[in-house]
């Protein structure tokens, strides 16, 4: 009877000493992420005096995961982008129009003359031809131009549809296609958008992709949306430029007609390259992750007809040389021109695996944002406001707590003390939670945390009620909190789950605030079972063994 | 010496007026539901789309004055209402500006906001935007359809779960009990045209959940007593868990109100209306556990005879947590 075991009391304990340590960065916020963003920075850029103490003001062997605030606590600008695919569509098809007509004009004998036809649709070419018993010879043609889609789904498919009717001949991307490369300008968009905004170094940035052809981003600490766009909104510019040197020295006098710029993937390493470049991003037609004859990860690319001239007789000239790969004045790599590459299309080998080949490529297409964004969401909190609704809760949350604790104290007195124990690991143990998973505080949230204060002592209230019970039937002492666990916890179990289903299903179908919400609802459910049930239970044990009270009172 | 608020036996007919506490529910959701009908639900921007905007400014706030400013720019429909909150300074003047939502698909662009923003300077110089946030119509329709489809989801999801615990007629009585509540909750906020956004749906479900908590606690005792005591009438043993439980209500329900009440009052502006949704939740969630989802029990009627093994009753979901 009574009896928990040391392992499990053990156990109790250590998993409230832990909920405890993890909690405990958040009653110090600003130190630790002034010492946290120290450390940052000294991983990035070095050790300075400085940085060293800023970094100390928080003992490293202490966890310094904080709760990160949302949007709404901490002010920033928020957007919803659309990517707009159909933008690429068109694009496609300007690009297949003069390989169709180069392809026609050499059968011009037996197609006849040709036309395409304006207003078709953006993901379509028409085009009228004077010969209409050419039609099959001249479908033949354009079919021979379609390349496969290289996706598991479009198995067996190629990129375009070719139709006929009368004369008129439909080329438009087929469906497959449409699905496997809707993906790509997303996915540049996004590669875009991350560089962008890192490149301003704000905090914690939230870059998601959100459905098929959307983009989420949360900047906190920008004045707003307006300038989150405009910094989004700039072009990428990749450049190729002939190398001189390569140094470790930011500072090195580059000589005239050249620059220093710093290396993306090897930090401290400067190349010294000339300024005019030898091609640059906009005569990129493709780029796609491949293979090199040794079976290396490498990136293929290719160059316009013009981009292809100039590239072509570069790499004639300096065979042997490094040239730089540039994307916004960083080096992204510097291959040596092993041969004249004359057709426009060439490789680039390195040093990478096959993510780092397909991150490059994707980086090579991005030089620009591929397609237009339309912005279907601007929100802009001022951090002003945030630091309103983080101070009011604040004390929200203390009243609350102070008069559920007195509340409890008055209603049960000795149990009651010992459910606020419980109730103040609760509430440490949720901070500690929301740090280690690395959750997210919202103005909802706080509401959660509050109604986790008022709600967590239930199931307290349901055990001490029916200990109550047990000591009015005549039992025992130690028989009636016995039982009075054991009968309390169906209820509570019962009563918690239906609360824990719809904070599960909140958080699967909201977003940003109400998300938050849900997880601080559904951790506060999970920490305030636990605590009630064997929290409480070994406090009120351990307390019973030390006394041995013959008569208690509930 | 305890503080007791509800006296240690209490042996309430919760019953003997059952008709007037369901006429009475039954009047409540017509009345909700006849004010929803009349005066609709007042949609944030979540839902609707369009624009809010919070000012601030240290002069004097005239509405009439702010709208003959921004009319110039012909953004359709605005909305002004002023703001109050006893945390605010002497001069703290907040406003809501909310602009209908502009033909396209795309939020209101950061350069018409620009034109706001000049426009109410020239009229309150200093005027501060503390927020911004602009919603297009494309995402708000979504949004709707996401809301609905959660507190739909949520309902059918307790429903399974309070079937699979108790037998179908405490399930219908709970889930009654829910409906009942949601109704009542958007029948207060459009009388009171509180604004109802996304926040508000998450308070939604936290009534139902809040509710069940209440209902699942009276009929997990109901259970109980009925195995007991095999010859009482339903009703008294209704009544008797009931009456058992009642201090375990009163107390819970009173602790969460104290938290949610100086959350409300404290808490600021911003929450205050996803917090009174709660306040009501639970006052109503309460009642209706009581008398709503318990007297539908008691005329559905459960099945007594205890005596024969039963499979639907007493399954492996029923003491799961036990």
């Amino acid at each position: 009877m009574l009896h928990i075991d040391t392992w499990k009391r053990a156990l109790i304990w250590l998993v409230c000493v832990a909920g405890l340590l993890l909690a405990l960065p958040n009653a110090f916020y600003s130190r630790v992420e002034q010492s946290n963003d120290a450390y940052a920075a000294i991983e990035a850029q070095g050790e300075t005096p400085e940085l060293l103490a800023q970094a100390e003001k928080w003992p490293s062997w202490m966890p310094s995961s904080l709760v990160n605030l949302g949007l709404d606590l901490r002010g920033g600008a928020h957007l919803l982008a659309e990517v707009q695919v159909e933008d690429v569509y068109a694009a496609r098809m300007d690009g297949l129009w003069p390989e169709v007509r180069n392809a026609l004009r050499d059968e011009r004998a037996t197609v006849g003359t040709f036309r395409r036809i304006p207003d078709a649709p953006a993901d379509q070419i028409r085009l009228r031809l004077s010969k209409p018993e050419g039609m099959a010879r001249a479908m033949e043609l354009i079919r021979g131009l379609a390349t496969p889609v290289t996706s598991l789904t479009g198995a067996g498919a190629t990129d375009i549809n070719v139709s006929g009717q009368g004369d008129v001949i439909t080329i438009a991307l087929s469906n497959q296609e449409k699905l496997a490369s809707d993906a790509r300008p997303l996915r540049q968009s996004l590669e875009i958008i991350r560089r962008r905004i890192d490149e301003v170094g704000t905090r914690e940035p939230t870059i998601q992709r959100q459905g098929s052809d959307r983009i989420l981003i949360q900047v906190p600490g920008v004045g707003s949306a307006a300038e989150l766009k405009s910094i989004i909104g700039t072009t990428a510019q990749l450049t190729f430029n002939p190398v001189v040197g390569r140094g470790t020295d930011p500072d090195a006098n580059p000589g005239v007609g050249n620059k220093v710029i710093p290396s993306l993937d090897e930090p401290g390493t400067y190349y010294t390259v000339e300024s005019a470049p030898v091609v640059t991003g906009e005569e990129l037609v493709d780029a796609q992750p491949s293979f090199d004859q040794n079976g290396q990860p490498a990136v293929s690319f290719r160059f316009n007809t013009s981009g292809a001239r100039k590239f072509g007789d570069y790499t004639a000239q300096n065979i042997g040389a490094p040239f730089a790969i540039v994307l916004d004045d960083e080096v992204i790599s510097a291959p040596v021109i092993r041969s004249h590459i004359p057709g426009g299309s060439g490789i680039i080998t390195g040093n990478f695996d096959v993510e780092e080949s397909t991150n490059l490529a994707v980086l090579l297409r991005a030089g620009a944002l591929p397609a237009k964004l339309e912005f279907l969401e601007e929100r802009t909190i001022g951090p002003e406001l945030g630091q309103d609704s983080i101070d009011a809760g604040k004390v929200a949350t203390v009243v609350a707590f102070a008069g559920v604790l007195i509340f409890m104290v008055l209603s049960y007195g000795m149990f009651g003390f010992f459910a606020n124990i419980a109730l103040v690991l609760n509430i440490a143990m949720i901070f500690g939670a929301l740090s280690l998973i690395g959750g997210t505080l919202t103005l909802p949230g706080i509401a959660g945390i509050v109604l986790t204060v008022g709600m967590a002592v239930d199931a307290n209230v349901l055990i001490f009620e029916r200990i109550r019970e047990e000591l009015k039937a005549g039992r025992g002492p130690a028989k009636a909190i016995d039982e009075g666990y054991a009968k309390a916890l169906s209820a509570i179990g019962g009563g918690n789950i239906p609360t824990f289903i719809t904070a599960v299903i909140l958080f699967a179908m909201g977003s940003g605030p109400v998300r938050g919400f849900a997880i601080t609802l559904g951790l506060g459910i999970l920490t305030s079972v636990f605590t009630a049930i064997y929290v409480t239970r070994l406090i009120i044990v351990m307390w019973f063994e030390r006394r041995r009270p013959k008569t208690i009172e509930v | 010496m305890r503080l007791k608020l509800v006296p240690e036996e209490t042996s309430f007919d919760f019953f003997k007026k059952w008709k007037l506490w369901l006429g009475l529910s039954g009047f409540m959701i017509l009345l909700a539901l006849t004010s929803f009908g009349l005066r609709g639900l007042n949609f944030g921007i979540d839902f609707r789309g369009g624009t809010t905007i919070r000012t601030e400014a240290t002069q004097n706030l005239d509405i009439g004055v702010y709208r003959d400013a921004i009319a110039p720019l012909g953004l359709g429909d605005i909305t002004i209402t002023e703001v109050f909150d006893p945390g605010f300074a002497e001069d703290q003047h907040v406003a809501m500006i909310r602009i209908e939502a502009q033909a396209d698909g795309e939020a209101l662009s950061s350069e018409v906001i620009a034109q706001v923003q000049a426009a109410l300077d020239a009229v309150a110089p200093g005027i501060k935007f503390i927020s911004v946030e602009s919603v297009g119509p494309k995402v708000s329709g979504e949004l709707v359809q996401t809301a609905v489809l959660a507190v739909v989801l949520a309902i059918g999801a307790v429903l399974v779960y309070i079937w699979l615990r108790f037998e179908w007629q405490f399930a219908l009585g709970a889930v009654i009990a829910l409906v009942h509540d949601v109704i009542l909750t958007i029948g207060v906020f459009s009388e009171v045209q509180i604004k109802f956004d996304l926040a508000i749906i998450a308070a939604l479900l936290t009534i139902v959940g809040y509710s069940l908590n209440d209902t699942v606690v009276v009929f997990d005792r109901v259970r109980e007593n009925l195995r007991r005591y095999k010859q009482k009438p339903l009703a008294e043993v209704l009544n008797m868990s009931i009456n058992e439980t009642l201090s375990r209500t009163v107390m819970t329900s009173l602790t969460t109100l104290l938290a949610l009440i100086s959350l409300y009052v404290l808490g600021g502006d911003v929450i205050r209306g996803f917090v009174f949704a709660m306040i009501w939740g639970v006052v109503v969630g309460t009642y209706s556990s009581i008398f709503v989802a318990s007297t539908i029990l008691l005329w559905l009627g459960v099945k007594r005879d205890w005596s024969k093994p039963d499979n639907t009753t007493g399954n492996q979901f029923a003491n799961i947590d036990a």
